[in-house]
């Protein structure tokens, strides 16, 4: 079966428990964490994550919906981007 | 090699801050095959058909714009142009009973608009696109999402000066019809048409095409005059490759996209067509490139080279992305929906000459003006024949999308609400180039178009 990847991106200001919240919030979901990129710019966070949303058993847009839920709460923009795009776009 | 974190980042910010999108997924659909001497029968197989394939296409683009997290801004449908559909229908007010079907098929199915009502008469007229041509202003009067098309000219065919003559007189009763000149806004007058074209209000599907095609319109300006304001002091080989990258990056996600929704529809995957749309949310305005590139103002001595540098990279940017670009791919210069071609006209510094000027280089043509309301048919008829001979001697598409506001005068501004925009009228020259276009008959087609 094709695995179908994410890319999720955080942008806010820095505090404790981001990278706790969403990671714990992927888990619940049975998402699969492959890859995490993170640093500060200027200082904003920012980190990606490549993951694995193939065994997620609910529909991308309630995850996307509980992302947007979660940022809210947090003052984080998380947005969320299928790997075909990102490489479609990045990657001749 | 593993994507980094910058490059991801690129992609949020262009959707964030950038007005990135799909701006129109149209899907073209064929309906010769249900034409009928009774408009009745013919409107009611149509109002199924295209309630039927556009109920489809908002729910597949909607879950494909979740699943891949890529804004898409509109749905639409193209048709079979009308003026055919309606051939063996006696009855005077079969474009009419056709227009409302359709109209209830975009509102039930939740299209925002369906192209197609319209007629190719470039080199003649026939009896269905006289009666089509004549129905325009009670279909786009009485109708929300249909929007309307004439073919006047092509660079085989010249220009067709008695249909541009009558297309004078139907402007203005097209904008008696409706509060704000609506109806002109929903229509356009082209050159050279494209059969593919999925942006508004020209699209429609042509005879060429498939049973149902679905062709993409991408757009970007937020994201190409970010990355030119990142460059504010290259030369202009390198402010073209910039450009010629970003284009390419937009143009990749939108051909993936088109791709899949065409593959989960079942049709063809018709073209993408990567046009710079401009809106009126701030900063997704073309003219503000320009003036990122260096122009104190639109209008400005250098704004049609600026204009055909960027029009050029984004062809480029856009051919190397897909082998599938078409429709008008390019740069849309309308007047009403980019806040800086606005001010640009409200402050003195574009004029409709220049306008004029700046069409013969971009994709498509004079796009959204407003003119004084008493502005005489055949002025708007000599206009109209203007712009069409720049493309038929170009070999090129050119439209016209003009707003002949009642009561309004320069310096006036009519307010079309959403993507729209609001269009400030423009001075128009009040010498009358009536005695020319009324002699009528056919302005020949150039000697550049005998190729065989």
């Amino acid at each position: 079966m094709e695995r179908q990847r994410v890319f999720i991106v955080v942008i806010g200001q820095d505090r404790k428990g981001i990278i706790a919240r969403v990671s714990t919030l992927l888990y619940e979901n049975e998402v699969n964490i492959e890859d995490v990129q993170q640093k500060v710019m200027d200082g904003t966070f920012v980190m990606t994550l490549l993951a694995d949303v193939t065994d997620c058993g609910r529909d991308i847009s309630e995850l996307r919906s509980e992302l947007d839920d979660l940022g809210s709460e947090m003052g984080l923009t998380i947005m969320m981007h299928a790997e075909a795009v990102i490489k479609a776009m990045h990657r001749v | 090699m593993s994507i980094g974190l910058e490059e991801v980042l690129e992609t949020s910010g262009m959707i964030l801050f950038e007005n990135f999108d799909i701006r129109a997924l149209t899907l073209g659909v064929n309906l010769k095959d249900l034409v009928h001497p009774e408009a009745a029968a013919l409107a009611e197989a149509a109002r199924r058909r295209l309630t039927d394939q556009g109920t489809r296409l908002v729910r597949e683009a909607r879950a494909l714009s979740d699943e891949f997290g890529v804004p898409v801004v509109n749905k639409r449908l193209s048709i079979t142009p009308a003026a055919w559909l309606i051939e063996p229908c006696a009855a005077d007010d079969a474009p009419l009973v056709l227009a409302r079907a359709v109209d209830q098929a975009a509102a039930a199915a939740g299209v925002d608009f369906v192209g197609g009502f319209g007629a190719l008469v470039q080199k003649g007229a026939t009896a269905a696109d006289r009666r089509l041509m004549d129905a325009l202003p009670q279909v786009l009067g009485q109708t929300e999402r249909l929007c309307g098309f004439l073919n006047l000219a092509s660079s085989a065919a010249g220009i067709n000066m008695d249909a541009a003559l009558r297309l004078g007189v139907i402007l203005k009763q097209m904008a008696a019809a409706t509060e704000r000149a609506m109806a002109c806004a929903k229509f356009v007058a082209f050159a050279n048409a494209p059969e593919d074209n999925p942006f508004m209000a020209g699209a429609f599907h042509g005879g060429g095409e498939a049973d149902a095609a679905l062709n993409v319109g991408i757009s970007g300006p937020g994201v190409v005059r970010a990355v030119v304001q990142k460059h504010p002091d290259c030369d202009l080989t390198m402010l073209s490759e910039v450009i010629r990258r970003t284009v390419f990056k937009i143009t990749r996600a939108g051909e993936l996209l088109g791709r899949e929704l065409a593959r989960r529809l079942g049709v063809s995957f018709g073209v993408v067509d990567i046009s710079l749309a401009p809106t009126t949310a701030v900063g997704d305005s073309v003219g503000l490139i320009l003036e990122a590139m260096g122009l104190e103002k639109v209008g400005a001595p250098g704004t049609i080279a600026a204009l055909a540098l960027l029009i050029d990279a984004v062809k480029k940017g856009g051919a190397m992305a897909s082998g599938n670009v078409g429709g008008l791919s390019g740069t849309f210069i309308p007047v009403s929906e980019d806040l800086a071609m606005i001010d640009a006209v409200q402050s003195g510094a574009l004029n409709l000459d220049k306008l004029e000027a700046m069409t013969a280089v971009c994709s498509v043509g004079l796009d959204m003006f407003a003119v004084p309301g008493d502005t005489p048919a055949e002025t708007l008829t000599a206009i109209i024949a203007d712009e069409l001979a720049i493309g038929v001697v170009n070999h090129k598409t050119t439209g016209v999308r003009v707003i002949p506001a009642p009561g309004k005068q320069p310096g006036d501004t009519v307010d079309f609400g959403g993507l729209l925009g609001r269009a400030p009228v423009m001075a128009v020259p009040e010498l009358s180039g009536r005695a020319f276009v009324c002699r009528g008959g056919r302005l020949p087609a150039p000697a550049s178009a005998l190729r065989n």
